[in-house]
C-alpha cells in the first residue's frame, strides 16, 4: 500500500475559525482522516510529524517579521500550499491597520508598546510565497474545504466557482432581498461559497468570500446609494473582513472621499 | 367553445387533476414574492394579492378584491420544472478496480402547472425548440414536458415591466395549453374556460362545466383588452436584429457595462435562457464520482474559459453576448426570438438595467447620426 499523503495545518494571525471548520466536518472528518495522514495540526492533536508535507493548509495573515520568515520555511517544506479564509487570502479584518498608522494604534492599545514587534501591514500569504490554491470565506465553507482536499488528493481541479453569490441565491430559488426590500446586499460583487446564507434569512450579504471575478463595485455602491444607504454604510461594507482585497479596497477608498466631515470623524 | 367555472368550484378542478395522478404546481406567496411551488389546494393560491414591479423592484401588495390570479410574473419561471437549477446526471463507483456507472433515473411523476401566463407558454415553446426538438433532446426535459399538463391564465392586468404585446406573446394564451382560464370578478367571481387539448376537454367533461354565455365571454375579452392597454413598455422588434448587428462596437455597450454587475440574475430568472454547466466531483477516496448539471450564464468568466482564460473578459462583451443572443443570434440559431417580453430580467436586475431601454438607446443614436448627416 502506498503511504497516505501528509497533511499539515498552519496558523498565522487569525481567529482559528477556519481550521476549526475542518474539525467541524464531523461526518467527513473520518473520511479525511482515512484519506490523509494528519501529520501536523496542533489545534487537533499533539502528534507532530516532521515535514516535508504533501499538502499544507495555511490559515491567517502575515503580521510580524517572524511570520514572514515562518511562511517561507513552510512553503519550502510543502509540496502543495493552500490558503484558507479571508485572513490568509486577503489579510483579514486585521488588515484594517493597513489604512492607518500602526505605531499610533499600538501606543493607544498597549501599556508597553515597545514590546510589540509588528509589521505596518497585515498581508495575505500570496504576497509572500507562491500559493497553489486560495479558498475564500470568513469562515470558509467546510464542504468547499473537503472538495478542495478531494480535488488535490485526486489531482483534479477544485470545483469552487468564482461567480456571484446571486447565482447561489437563484440556484436555491431564494427571493432577492435587494429587489423586494431594497436591503443593501453585496451579493452581486461577492464570490459564491456560502450558499447565499444571509439572503436566505432575508439579510443582505456582507461579502465574506471577497470580490467575485469581474466585480463592478462602483455600480454596486451607486445602487446602494439609490436604494437609500448612507455613505458610511457603503464605506463600512467595503472596508470589512475582505477590505484589503483590491476591488473592495478601491471602492472603500472612493467612498471615503465622499464621506461627510462628521462621518469622517466617526469612521 | 367556452365554458364557465364558478370560483367556488376551482377546488374541484384541482381535485380532478389530483385524482388523475397529477402533482400540482402553482403560485403562492412566499418570502415577499409570488412563487411557483407545490400546490395542495386553492387555499395556497395568492388570493387577494398583487405585485408591483419596476426596474430593479418588486413588491407585494394587498388587492381590494378576492382575485386568485391578480398578479403577473415572479422571479421563478416554469423552466425549473423542465430544466431544474441543479440536477445529477450520473454517478460512478469503483470497486476492486472496476467502475460501475449508474445513470440518474428519469422522473415519472406527472405534473399540472396551474396559472401559466401567455408569455410563459411562448417561453416553454422556445425552450422546446432548443431542448426537445433539436438534434440533441435533453432526456429529463423531454420526459417532464411529455408528462406535464398546462392550465393557463390569461392576464387581465399587466405590470409596468411587461412588454409581451411587442413580442406577440400575450397577454392571452393562444396555444400550448390544455385549459386556459380568464378570471372574472364581476358580477360574480368565476372563470371563463377555453379548451386547448383532448385532455382539457376530458377535464371539462369530468367537471360537467356549462357553456359560458355571451356576456361572460365579452367580459373575459374586456379583461384581456384591459391588460393590453396597461402595457406601456415597448420593444420595436421588426429590425432589432439588424440594429444590434450594425452596432456591435457602439459606445453604448461600455455605458451599460459601467452599470452591469455581471451578477447573472437576468439569465437565472429568464424563462428562455437554457445554458448549463457540467460539474464533476469525486469524494476524498476517488472511488465515487458524480456529474451534475447546473444553470450557467454568459455573464460568467468561466462560461467562455479556454486554455489561458475566458474569451469574454469584460462585462461589455458579456452584456453584448446576452442582448444579441436574446434578440438577434437566437433567431439565427433557432428561428425564433429568445425573448418573450415577460420583464423578469428588468425587475430582478439589482442594477435596474432594462433591455428595452438599451435597444431604444441604440436606435436613438442612429436617428441622431442620421439627423446630423442631414
Ligand atoms: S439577495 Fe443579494 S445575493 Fe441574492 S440575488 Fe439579490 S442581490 Fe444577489
Ligand atoms: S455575508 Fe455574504 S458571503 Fe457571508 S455568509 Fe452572508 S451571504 Fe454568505
Ligand atoms: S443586466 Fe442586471 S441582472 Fe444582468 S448581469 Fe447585469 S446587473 Fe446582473
Ligand atoms: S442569453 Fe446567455 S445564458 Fe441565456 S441562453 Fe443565451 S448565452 Fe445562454
Ligand atoms: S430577456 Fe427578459 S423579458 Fe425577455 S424573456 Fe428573458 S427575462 Fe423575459
Amino acid at each position: 500500500m502506498t503511504q497516505k499523503p501528509k497533511l499539515a495545518v498552519w496558523k498565522f494571525a487569525s481567529c482559528d475559525g477556519c481550521q476549526l471548520s475542518l474539525l467541524d466536518c464531523e461526518d467527513e472528518l473520518l473520511a479525511v482522516a482515512g484519506a490523509v495522514d494528519i501529520a501536523y495540526f496542533p489545534e487537533a492533536t499533539r502528534r507532530m510529524v516532521d515535514g516535508p508535507y504533501d499538502v499544507s493548509l495555511v490559515e491567517g495573515s502575515i503580521t510580524t517579521p517572524h511570520d514572514a520568515e515562518r511562511i517561507v520555511a513552510i512553503r519550502k517544506n510543502s509540496k502543495k500550499l493552500i490558503t484558507i479564509g479571508a485572513c490568509a487570502t486577503a489579510g483579514g479584518i486585521q488588515a484594517l491597520r493597513n489604512f492607518r498608522d500602526v505605531k499610533e494604534w499600538t501606543s493607544l492599545v498597549y501599556a508597553h508598546p515597545e514590546y510589540i514587534d509588528t509589521l505596518a501591514h497585515s498581508s495575505p500569504i500570496a504576497e509572500h510565497v507562491k500559493v497553489d490554491f486560495e479558498l475564500r470565506g470568513c469562515p470558509i465553507n467546510k464542504m468547499q474545504l473537503v472538495e478542495v482536499l478531494a480535488a488535490f488528493l485526486n489531482q483534479r481541479k477544485p470545483l469552487v466557482p468564482n461567480h456571484s453569490v446571486c447565482v447561489e441565491c437563484k440556484l436555491n430559488e431564494q427571493v432577492c432581498v435587494m429587489v423586494t426590500q431594497q436591503t443593501p446586499c453585496l451579493g452581486p460583487v461577492t464570490q459564491a461559497g456560502c450558499g447565499a446564507l444571509c439572503p436566505r434569512y432575508l439579510r443582505g450579504c456582507f461579502g465574506c468570500f471577497g470580490p467575485k471575478e469581474n466585480p463592478n463595485t462602483a455600480s454596486m455602491a451607486t445602487q446602494w446609494r439609490t436604494s437609500g444607504a448612507s455613505e458610511s454604510q457603503i464605506f463600512r461594507a467595503f472596508r470589512g473582513i475582505n477590505g484589503y482585497a483590491e476591488a473592495f479596497r478601491l471602492e472603500s477608498e472612493r467612498s471615503e472621499q465622499r464621506l461627510q466631515p462628521t462621518e469622517q470623524e466617526a469612521k | 367553445m367556452h365554458y364557465r367555472l364558478e370560483a367556488s368550484d376551482l377546488e374541484q378542478l384541482l381535485d380532478a387533476l389530483k385524482a388523475d395522478g397529477y402533482a400540482l404546481l402553482g403560485p403562492q406567496r412566499q418570502d415577499n414574492a409570488i412563487l411557483y411551488d407545490t400546490l395542495e389546494s386553492v387555499a395556497d393560491l395568492p388570493q387577494g394579492w398583487t405585485d408591483q414591479q419596476e426596474a430593479g423592484q418588486y413588491k407585494l401588495k394587498r388587492r381590494e378584491d378576492a382575485a386568485y390570479f391578480g398578479y403577473v410574473v415572479g422571479p421563478r419561471s416554469w423552466k425549473r420544472v423542465f430544466l431544474p437549477p441543479r440536477k445529477r446526471l450520473w454517478s460512478a463507483t469503483q470497486q476492486d478496480g472496476v467502475w460501475s456507472i449508474s445513470e440518474e433515473p428519469l422522473p415519472t411523476q406527472k405534473v399540472a402547472l396551474i396559472g401559466v401566463r401567455a408569455c410563459e407558454i411562448h417561453a416553454i415553446a422556445i425552450q422546446d425548440r432548443v431542448l426537445r426538438e433539436g438534434p440533441y433532446p435533453d432526456p429529463y426535459y423531454t420526459t417532464m414536458r411529455a408528462q406535464s399538463l398546462i392550465i393557463a391564465v390569461n392576464c387581465t392586468q399587466a405590470a409596468p415591466t411587461c412588454f409581451c404585446t411587442s413580442m406577440d406573446t400575450g397577454p392571452n394564451a393562444t396555444f400550448g395549453f390544455d385549459l386556459s382560464l380568464t378570471e372574472l370578478l364581476e358580477p360574480a367571481h368565476c372563470f371563463v374556460v377555453e379548451v386547448g387539448s383532448p385532455k382539457g376537454q376530458a377535464l371539462v367533461e369530468t367537471l360537467g362545466l356549462p357553456a359560458a354565455n355571451d356576456p361572460d365571454q365579452a367580459r373575459a375579452q374586456a379583461g384581456v383588452d384591459q391588460a393590453r392597454k396597461q402595457i406601456k413598455r415597448t420593444l420595436q422588434r421588426d429590425d432589432v436584429k439588424a440594429l444590434l448587428y450594425r452596432n456591435l462596437e457602439h459606445a453604448r455597450w461600455d455605458e451599460v457595462a459601467s452599470r452591469c454587475l455581471s451578477c447573472a440574475n437576468c439569465t437565472m430568472v429568464c424563462p428562455t435562457c437554457f445554458c448549463t454547466e457540467m460539474e464533476d466531483i469525486t469524494d476524498l477516496t476517488g472511488d465515487h464520482a458524480e456529474r451534475w448539471q447546473r444553470w450557467d450564464s454568459c455573464f460568467h468568466g468561466q462560461f467562455t474559459h479556454v486554455h489561458g482564460g475566458p474569451v469574454r473578459q469584460s462585462t461589455r462583451s458579456r452584456y453584448r453576448q446576452w442582448l444579441t443572443h436574446k434578440l438577434a443570434s437566437w433567431e439565427d440559431q433557432f428561428g425564433t426570438t429568445g425573448c418573450v417580453g415577460c420583464g423578469r430580467c428588468i425587475a430582478w436586475c439589482p442594477a435596474g438595467i432594462d433591455l428595452t431601454a438599451e435597444v431604444k438607446a441604440f436606435r436613438e443614436s442612429e436617428h441622431t447620426q442620421e439627423n446630423n448627416k442631414r
